[in-house]
């Protein structure tokens, strides 16, 4: 914030926090530690076998939002979510954007993310983002900026859960002083917002899964407690078979038919038959399952066109396009390495940039200009030579930055914000609050688990 | 319940069940070898035996030693059998499984793991071996407290309690197995009492010599305690109680599902087998008989319900 003051949404937090015993926090957060690891909310990473499980390190201090802030912050959500859903429509129909000339043609067409497969077909109730993490940074009071938008299967939603529930039971007396808005609906809603896209064939109670592609999956915690919570079956690949035009899953007593699928599978390993033939995670044959309309995957294959890097650039001119409003929230200025000007730019200012793979996530192969060494500089610029097309740049931002609890005193350090949308023919639900991720280590602008970030609970006042 | 699902629950509690026995054997063998130590190696063999793992400790080592044994047991994770092995299993297992568990089974099996992974991590010290041996038991009691105090009375529990009924009686029958020919009545043994320390070790491993003692007193014969191994419906390990028991959760599950599965037949044919012979015919007949035939019924029947209800794709 640049000065001591503390921000109007802080003061009453604040005021509760001075009157507490640093050692009685420090002995919370430990006990929040051990909650974790004994409930087994654990994470798997990429690489590192011998760790296997690890925690992602909890911060005890809430990021507080003021209601004002989360209204104009959730409409700019919502206006972003429908526009993305409008997007891909046309791209898989009419590819009116194309025409107009507003997303140059070869985007779409050289894009791994597109998937011609897609073309022409509709998904039960026009719905292709279910569910939406749109990633959000904030350089001044009313300065958001939209990072990415996650129109895949956006993970993180369980710790914005368990967030709030280890903050309940660490500290019941702070809830009953200020006045947070719940998120504990999220489960309810997401299985409602599920079952309101079901295929229009389905009958009765819809029956809705959750696909995982196993227990060594990173996320994998995150889809057993979602399946939980929605009292839905979690299910991999190999429960689930085509029976008579429909996807069934294998019980005790025979096969079932689901109508929803909410896949955490990507799109290449959806349908060995279809996409990846080495695929094990899959259903042999969903594909042409979901075209004959007898089941809802859930975010639809195909998404991911929408969420690509490089079409990110034009994100404004796609909210324009479909809603005929400008977009409520920034982007944050993008380099496309692809145009030759840019790249030339881009090459000439490495050291101040952030480079990030278009097709890149988890903050794995990208580039923090003002934090590498001239070796990992020069490295990098021969990448961008060689594959110009593979990367976009933007300035690193001045964030904003929030206080954490250290060893030895309040610290601050850089966040980002990932509110969850849900989308349904019923309209788009935005649960208030988010998974805030915080860069541990001071200056750091990296946020991501896998690279050692860690999580706040995020508070949205009651007015 | 998802087929998956229900193989979950099953192998779950297969394994934390063999915990439970590998540990009792253990346990078994390391009061014998204190009390008698000038034949403790064929003792320690005999528990390599029963815990069904004899290949596998050959090929590593060539003599029975406790120090090797009860590494082998508990910590070495070569063995798929161990104590550590078969504790990650069933954890791997309630993982999968989760959303069939209620919050406070998982954090008993969690949280079974996370102890035991520490306190078998360094090779273990004769002094420490009893403390190891009663956390061990200590969380398999707390897992199956947390079982039977919060799990719904469906088809979820039904599948767990299959699991450690196939597992427990396949141990006691194996117990008996290694240890028949003790029972045997030979030309001197006719009518008199067992050798203390060989019936104390087979009611031991089972954690039923004061059981026995209750029921039986003095009556320490070779006739008695096998009767109350095979056919007593009273101790949870013999092998009636736990045929009644698999019986009883198949039951259950049929009648909750409307249907009635292959592996019913077998288990009531195996069930008027049991109630047709006493203890005298078992021995005319043959106990090493009775005994391998009960151990490869059993086994079908735990392989038959895993196809009755599609645990595997």
């Amino acid at each position: 914030m640049g000065d001591d003051a503390v921000r109007s949404p802080y003061q009453e937090y604040q005021h509760w926090f001075s009157n507490e015993d640093p050692t009685r926090l420090m002995k919370k957060s430990k006990e929040a530690e051990a909650f974790f690891r004994r409930t087994g909310i654990t994470f798997n990473v990429y690489g590192q076998a011998a760790a296997q499980e690890r925690l992602i390190p909890f911060d005890l201090i809430p990021r507080i939002i003021s209601n004002r802030e989360w209204t104009r912050l959730s409409k700019g959500i919502e206006q972003r979510v429908r526009a993305v859903n409008a997007f891909l429509h046309d791209i898989y129909h009419r590819q009116e954007i194309l025409r107009a000339g507003i997303v140059p043609i070869e985007l779409i067409s050289q894009n791994e993310a597109f998937l011609p497969q897609m073309m022409g077909m509709t998904p039960p109730g026009k719905v292709y983002t279910h569910i939406v993490g749109t990633d959000i940074v904030r350089t001044g009071e009313n300065d958001f900026f939209v990072l990415e938008d996650n129109a895949r299967t956006p993970s993180g939603v369980s710790y914005m859960l368990e967030n709030r529930e280890t903050m309940l039971q660490m500290f019941p007396e702070l809830f009953s002083k200020i006045k947070v808005q719940p998120v504990s609906d999220y489960p309810k809603n997401l299985r409602r917002s599920l079952a309101a896209c079901a295929p229009g064939g389905c009958n009765g109670r819809p029956t809705v899964a959750v696909l995982t592609p196993g227990i060594h999956n990173s996320a994998y915690f995150e889809h057993s407690f979602l399946a939980d919570q929605m009292g839905v079956e979690l299910v991999e690949g190999h429960d689930l078979r085509v029976v008579d035009g429909h996807i069934a899953m294998r019980t005790t007593q025979g096969y079932q038919v689901i109508d929803v699928l909410y896949r955490r599978v990507d799109d290449d390993y959806l349908d060995p038959l279809n996409f990846n033939p080495d695929s094990m995670l899959g259903v042999p044959g969903i594909m042409d399952v979901y075209r004959a309309g007898n089941i809802t995957i859930a975010n639809a294959p195909g998404t991911g066109i929408a969420d690509d890097k490089a079409i990110y650039s034009y994100m404004p001119d796609i909210v324009q396009f479909y809603t005929g409003e400008t977009a409520i929230l920034k982007n944050v200025q993008t380099w496309r390495c692809s145009e030759p000007d840019a790249l030339q730019y881009v090459l000439e200012h490495l050291a101040d940039l952030v480079v990030k793979e278009v097709h890149g996530s988890g903050g794995y192969g990208m580039l923090v200009g003002p934090a590498a060494s001239k070796k990992e500089l020069a490295s990098f610029a021969a990448k961008l030579r060689a594959r110009p097309g593979n990367y976009i740049a933007q300035p690193t931002l001045s964030l904003s930055t929030v206080p954490i609890f250290t060893k030895k005193e309040l610290a601050p350090r850089h966040v980002d914000l990932r509110p969850f949308a849900l989308m349904s023919p019923n309209g788009i639900n935005i649960t208030s609050g988010g998974l805030t991720r915080v860069a541990l280590k001071a200056g750091s602008l990296v946020v991501n688990s896998s690279q050692g970030g860690g999580t706040k609970d995020t508070w949205v006042l009651e007015d | 319940m998802l087929g998956k699902t229900a193989g979950g629950l099953y192998w779950m509690c297969r394994f934390l069940e063999r915990s439970e026995n590998t540990a009792r054997l253990v346990e078994a063998g390391f009061r014998i070898a204190l009390t008698r130590s000038n034949d403790s190696a064929s003792e320690w063999k005999s528990v390599v035996t029963t815990a069904g793992v004899q290949a596998g400790y050959s090929a590593k080592y060539a003599t029975f030693e406790a120090v090797k044994v009860v590494d082998y047991l508990l910590r070495d994770k070569d063995n798929p059998s161990s104590v550590i092995s078969v504790t990650e299993k069933a954890r791997t297992n309630a993982r999968m499984v989760r959303t069939a568990l209620t919050t406070e089974v998982w954090e008993a099996v969690n949280e079974n793991w996370m102890q035991l992974k520490d306190v078998l991590k360094r090779p273990i010290q004769e002094t420490e071996l009893p403390a190891i041996l009663g956390h061990i038991r200590r969380n398999s009691a707390l897992v199956r407290g947390a079982l039977y105090g919060t799990m719904l009375r469906n088809d979820i529990y039904d599948f767990a309690n299959i699991g450690t009924m196939i597992e427990r009686a396949d141990n006691t029958a194996r117990i008996i197995d290694v240890k028949y020919y003790t029972l045997l009545p030979s030309a001197s043994f006719v009518g008199s009492p067992l050798d203390n320390v060989q019936w104390e070790t087979i009611l031991r491993s089972v954690s039923a010599h004061r059981s026995f003692r209750w029921l039986n007193s003095d009556d320490t014969t070779s006739s008695a305690i096998a009767e109350f191994l095979i056919l007593d419906r009273r101790f949870p390990r013999s092998l009636w109680f736990c045929s009644k028991a698999l019986a009883e959760n198949l039951e259950y599950i049929c009648s909750d599902y409307g249907a009635r599965v292959k592996s019913s037949d077998m288990i009531d044919a195996q069930r008027n087998k049991m109630r047709e012979q006493d203890i005298a015919s078992i021995f005319d007949t043959g106990l090493h008989q009775y005994i391998s035939d009960f151990i490869r019924d059993n086994n079908a029947i735990g392989l038959q319900i895993e196809q009755d209800f599609l645990f595997y794709g």
